[in-house]
């Protein structure tokens, strides 16, 4: 048995008795969770459950009412706002594919590029050819090469999330959250899409939210059951839902 | 570096643009300075005002839509700037007058002795020296969009509700200039000037100046504003407006880029607001009314906002439109413009320039589509620009 | 007067005393037929003394050079001309005496200072007059003019008097002059201690007055009472500006009300709101114009009339508008603004052509006009019914949002559209009749405002900003958001006032509210969670 300081020393992301409420509902109940540095980690739960509530503390958008949440055993989350969580190495993907559908897939990569992102640095940005290779290997690795310069909004929804997941991979982040990437998606991109997860989490940890049990199945790693803001089961898949509560909670249902 | 970012902004449509815009600096005072009064091909020089009026609103426009149509902050309180500007160029032609007054006090304005001040209160000094005066012209300005956007961008004050509170500052700054006691002429505002640089604000000459001033800042302000589009910066201002919480999720501080675009968008009113001035010969409170910022907006609206033509292509139009009413029916006016707000929101939400721009568009993606299909390589298509 | 009233008193007191015991002033008044004026107005005096009402009559006829005596008997009458004789009137009982010929009867000479005297007889009387108000009146003068001569007179009538109101009145004259009378020390302690509960500006004058004369030992007393009423004064004065600022703040509410529909409940900025208000108080003119001219004995009622008219005309325009601009518009609020504000031009400028651009005469009805005191703070009328319309206003829209079918099917509408429409709610008609219900009450705002402004086609604009403010300010979507924010803005803004003056007080509250958006962007009564932040 480790201790938990141990734990905590060798996490990439701690979090220990986050609450958060809104007008009296609590949305997170002293959720405890750690992320390891090059893990996979599947999120299930029930609506409501509180997974995109997480996702929202982690990304500095919403702060907790209590407990913490240390980056890197070092860096309390909770005083950050979401560009500075950003620049220190922590992207997000929303539920809702959502990427700039008036610019060019090109230049929906090149914006996530991780440079300098202050406002005279951006005016007086060219692209160098360190840049461009970058980009031309992340459009191979999601797969929208010869979509390059099309305008984003004229991408597929499968598409776009993999844009999505492509400006991610530009800003170079240490942990990836990535909620319902595979939502709406046709099985065989679905399939892709574990795939394309898998490779990502070769060099970095990735945090998947999902539904669909099939996907969490294909990715094949630790999975988390949250239920009414907090850990309900945590292990393998067949250890999670052969677990009474998590059969009441969710998959019964 | 500075070169990549200018060279940048000189695609075709800006080439050509400030190719006109310097054209008409040119020609204009010709044909009114040159040609003679008889001339079909005369203008007449308070026709020469009234077009450098029309440059002035362009500029405005502009800078409302550099914040609006690419930032998707929609400012009601552009007027703000824009009579600031005004009143700082205002109190540089006060100054001038001397002691040619009514009541011929070698420093102090007339109604600053009307009102039997004893001496010129602090914020008036300097105003006689011409560069410092032009300093205003951009600080004064841009101090208060500084301000205002460094506490509203930085709370998130978002959408309609920045909006509203953008009409409140433009308000309140109305309701102090109209009182006597803040120094700045009051209901009456700054008028009878005599003239600039020395030279007669009544002479044709100065007007012509002016007027070609006016058509060169525009040019200016035109190549800014396409420089600081066209670069990654403007890129990113585009995903600020289209999805604000993707940018913040990229690491952008997206209060640092609103605060900037809006910063430099006030010094351009700001600007405008100058050039105004001496070519109507008055500034008053009225600017800052709230429904002259609105307009500023219907301008941008009708020409086309998210386009840099649009907008000074709007203010002209629907200007020459007010002129034309005013002169013939006045009655009719408000009826138009109303209309005109309600016709532009639900016919014509592009506005013509992004009209026109979109079916363009539509027409070269449909014979890319159609080359694709015959097996040409995709990467010919043209890059789609804004 | 006050000389003279004072005089008077000496006179009674010192004259006449023991005939207060006589019960019949008629004597009395016989006696005037062989009078000089220096008897006169000593029997004037003894008249008074006798504390009888009935004498009222006699005194205002002498005043009047009504009363005669006869030549026969020198018994006194009140006359009446009739034709060429005159109709005799017992001075006491009223009873009637026959008519005889002006011959017979010598009128009792009356000069202009018998006048002065029987007017202040007639002060003294009225302090024991039948009457109850003439006796509060009676009470009050002698309280604005302290003496130590009144002292006896108003005991005498407190002895008798039985009137809680009245006496409290008599109680605090009798302490007024007893202050500055040669009574005990233990007295006009007391009399100090009912001047403090009397309270008001008039009483720190009568006690910082006495301060000079009185014994040192009561002097603490009076700083104390001093004190204690410059105290409860300025509590009144900040009463005063809690109720100037409470009803700006219902001017507020009523300009906001309907903004806290169209665009806290359906997120609709509607820049012609201004204009419903405008719509409103020109349909009460119209109601007006036509009673005046076929049924003036209806003016108090106009208001009334105008109500119903002005919520239908503007519910109507607001349907319209609703049904063919913004509902091409919705999920596009920025949009929405500029097309309403289209709106707005072309109603002003439709309003302008019809009626003119110049303030139309709207009336007040009678019930509105007018003033009471309130403790230490003066309320007007008009305020105390617009304070009272815009609360009821306030709560029946609250009622028709929680209670009735068709606030629960708005909610819903607003909530979850989807959710609405899939479970039968015909949601746009839902949106429609919304619009229209947020414009009807701007119309309603608009016939209780166009009787404390100017009705002219500008109205709309000076109140579109300030309702924006109110309904952002106490958070949009909640009504009672809206009513604490009108509320406190008001009351914000009298308090300014007479530090920073109208104007400027007015610009401190607009740059407050816009710091206090910064602060909290969603209002003082925000909704927090998840969904609002999409």
């Amino acid at each position: 048995m480790t201790t938990i300081a141990e734990t905590r020393s060798k996490s990439l992301l701690y979090l220990e008795n986050v609450s958060v409420s809104f007008d009296g509902f609590k949305a997170l109940n002293a959720l405890s969770f750690v992320v390891e540095p090059g893990e996979l980690r599947a999120i299930i739960g029930p609506n409501g459950a509180g997974k995109t509530t997480m996702m929202d503390i982690i990304t500095g958008k919403t702060r907790p009412d209590t407990g913490t949440v240390l980056f890197e055993d070092a860096i309390d989350l909770t005083k950050r706002d979401e560009a500075d969580i950003a620049q220190l190495g922590i992207g997000r993907k929303f539920q809702k594919p959502t990427v700039f559908e008036s610019h060019t897939v090109w230049d929906n990569l090149e914006l996530a590029l991780n440079r300098s992102r202050g406002v005279f640095a951006t005016l007086f940005y060219t692209l160098t050819g360190e840049d461009r290779a970058r980009i031309e290997e992340i459009l191979e690795t999601i797969r929208l090469t010869h979509r390059k310069d099309e305008l984003a909004a004229n991408l597929s929804h499968g598409q776009k999330q993999w844009l999505e997941i492509g400006m991610l991979l530009a800003q170079e982040p240490k942990l990836l959250l990535v909620d319902e990437p595979v939502a709406g998606m046709t099985d065989a991109e679905t399939a892709e899409t574990a795939i394309l997860l898998r490779e990502i989490a070769k060099t970095r940890s990735v945090v998947v939210v999902e539904h669909d049990m099939g996907f969490i199945r294909d990715l094949g790693v630790k999975v988390t059951c949250l239920a009414e803001g907090s850990v309900l089961a945590e292990g393998s898949i067949d250890f999670v839902s052969s677990d009474p509560k998590v059969i009441e909670n969710y998959l019964g249902r | 570096m500075i070169t990549g970012f200018v060279l940048r902004a000189l695609d075709g449509k800006i080439v050509v643009a400030i190719g006109i815009l310097l054209a008409i600096a040119v020609l204009v005072p010709a044909l009114n300075l040159l040609v003679p009064a008889g001339s079909a091909f005369h203008i007449p020089t308070y026709a020469v005002s009234l077009f450098g009026k029309y440059l002035c609103y362009a500029l405005l426009a502009l800078a409302l839509d550099l914040v609006w149509g690419y930032c998707g902050i929609l400012s009601l309180g552009h007027g703000a700037f824009f009579a600031l500007g005004g009143y700082a160029m205002g109190m540089y032609l006060m100054r001038q007058i001397g002691s040619r007054g009514v009541y011929g006090d070698p420093v102090l304005p007339d109604f600053m002795v009307f009102l039997n001040w004893k001496e010129l209160p602090w914020f008036w000094y300097g105003f006689d020296m011409f560069p410092f005066a032009m300093l205003m012209v951009l600080v004064v300005p841009g101090l208060l969009a500084f301000l205002f956007g460094w506490f509203a961008f930085r709370s998130r004050v978002n959408g309609v509700y920045l909006s509203i509170i953008t009409q409140a500052m433009t308000y309140a700054l109305m309701l102090a200039f109209f009182r006597n006691d803040m120094g700045f002429g009051g209901n009456n505002g700054l008028t009878d000037y005599k003239d600039i640089l020395g030279f007669s604000v009544q002479a044709p000459g100065t007007r012509n100046v002016l007027f070609a001033m006016s058509a060169i800042m525009l040019a200016l302000c035109l190549l800014i504003a396409s420089a600081i589009v066209r670069s990654k910066f403007g890129k990113v201002l585009v995903g600020v407006r289209d999805a604000e919480s993707r940018v913040r999720f990229l690491g952008f501080r997206v209060e640092n880029i609103k605060l900037f675009t809006f910063v430099v968008s006030a010094m351009m009113a700001g600007i405008a607001g100058a050039l105004f001035v001496p070519q109507v010969g008055i500034i008053n409170p009225g600017e800052f009314a709230p429904a002259n910022s609105i307009e500023v907006v219907v301008w941008t609206a009708v020409g086309g906002r998210g386009t840099l033509i649009g907008p000074i292509i709007g203010a002209v139009l629907v200007n020459a439109g007010k002129s034309f009413f005013t002169g013939a029916f006045p009655e009719f006016w408000l009826y138009a413009l109303g209309g005109l707000f309600i016709a532009v929101t639900l016919f014509l939400p592009k506005g013509i320039v992004g009209t026109i721009q979109h079916g363009w568009h539509a027409r070269t993606e449909r014979k890319a589509a159609a080359e694709r299909e015959k097996g040409e390589d995709a990467d010919m298509m043209p890059q789609a620009a804004e | 007067m006050r000389i003279r009233f004072v005089s008077l008193i000496f006179l009674i007191l010192s004259f006449a005393a023991p005939c207060l015991a006589q019960s019949d002033p008629k004597p009395l008044i016989n006696q005037l037929a062989n009078a000089n004026f220096k008897q006169a107005e000593d029997i004037i005096g003894q008249i008074a003394a006798t504390g009888d009402a009935r004498v009222v009559p006699a005194l205002e006829a002498f005043a009047e050079g009504d009363l005669y005596a006869r030549k026969a008997d020198d018994v006194v009458f009140i006359t009446t001309a009739s034709g060429s004789k005159l109709a005799l009137v017992d001075p006491l009982t009223g009873e009637s005496a026959g008519e005889v010929a002006k011959g017979a009867m010598t009128k009792i000479k009356v000069n202009n200072n018998l006048r002065r005297a029987i007017r202040d007889a007639l002060g003294a009387l009225t302090l024991m007059s039948p009457d109850r108000n003439a006796r509060l009146q009676a009470a009050n003068t002698m309280l604005a003019a302290p003496s130590e001569d009144n002292l006896e007179l108003i005991e005498t009538a407190l002895a008798r008097e039985t009137d809680g109101e009245v006496r409290a009145r008599m109680e605090e004259a009798r302490a007024v002059s007893l202050l500055t009378s040669g009574r005990s020390i233990e007295e006009k302690r007391e009399a100090i201690e009912r001047i403090r509960n009397y309270g008001g500006r008039d009483a720190i004058g009568v006690l910082r007055g006495a301060y000079g004369s009185i014994d040192a030992s009561l002097q603490p007393d009076i700083d104390k009472a001093i004190g204690a009423i410059e105290s409860e004064i300025a509590l009144w004065d900040m009463a005063q500006n809690v109720w100037y600022g409470l009803s700006l703040g219902s001017v507020l509410l009523l300009a906001a009300i309907g903004l806290a529909i169209t665009f806290g409940v359906m997120g609709i900025i509607n820049m012609a709101h201004g204009e419903m208000v405008m719509l409103g108080a020109y349909s009460t003119f119209v109601v007006q114009d036509i009673i005046r001219s076929s049924a003036p004995q209806l003016f108090d009622w106009s208001l009334a009339i105008a109500l119903p008219v002005a919520f239908l005309v503007t519910a109507a325009v607001g349907l319209a508008i609703e049904r063919g601009v913004i509902r091409f518009l919705y999920g596009r609020p920025l949009e929405t603004l500029l097309a309403t504000w289209g709106i707005s031009l072309i109603l002003q400028q439709a309003i302008r052509s019809i009626f003119g651009p110049t303030n139309q005469e709207v009336g007040n009805p009678s019930w509105m006009s007018g003033s009471f005191a309130l403790g230490g703070m003066n309320v007007t009328w008009n305020r105390m019914w617009i304070i009272i319309f815009s609360l009821s206003i306030f709560f029946a829209l609250l009622v028709l949002m929680k209670k009735s079918s068709f606030g629960l099917q708005m909610r819903a509408v607003t909530q979850n559209r989807r959710m609405a429409s899939s479970m039968g709610i015909r949601t746009p008609w839902v949106d429609a009749f919304t619009f229209a219900l947020g414009s009807g009450i701007a119309g309603i705002a608009g016939v209780a405002l166009s009787q404390i402004d100017n009705v002219s086609p500008n109205l709309g604009q000076s109140y579109i900003i300030d309702s924006f403010m109110v309904v952002v300010f106490g958070g949009v979507g909640n009504l009672w958001g809206t009513l604490v924010g009108a509320m406190s803005l008001g009351v914000l803004n009298k308090f300014l006032e007479p530090w920073a003056g109208a104007v400027l007080g007015k610009i401190l509250v607009l740059v407050l509210i816009i710091l206090f958006i910064q602060k909290r962007p969603r209002g003082l009564f925000a909704l927090k969670g998840r969904a609002v932040e999409a």
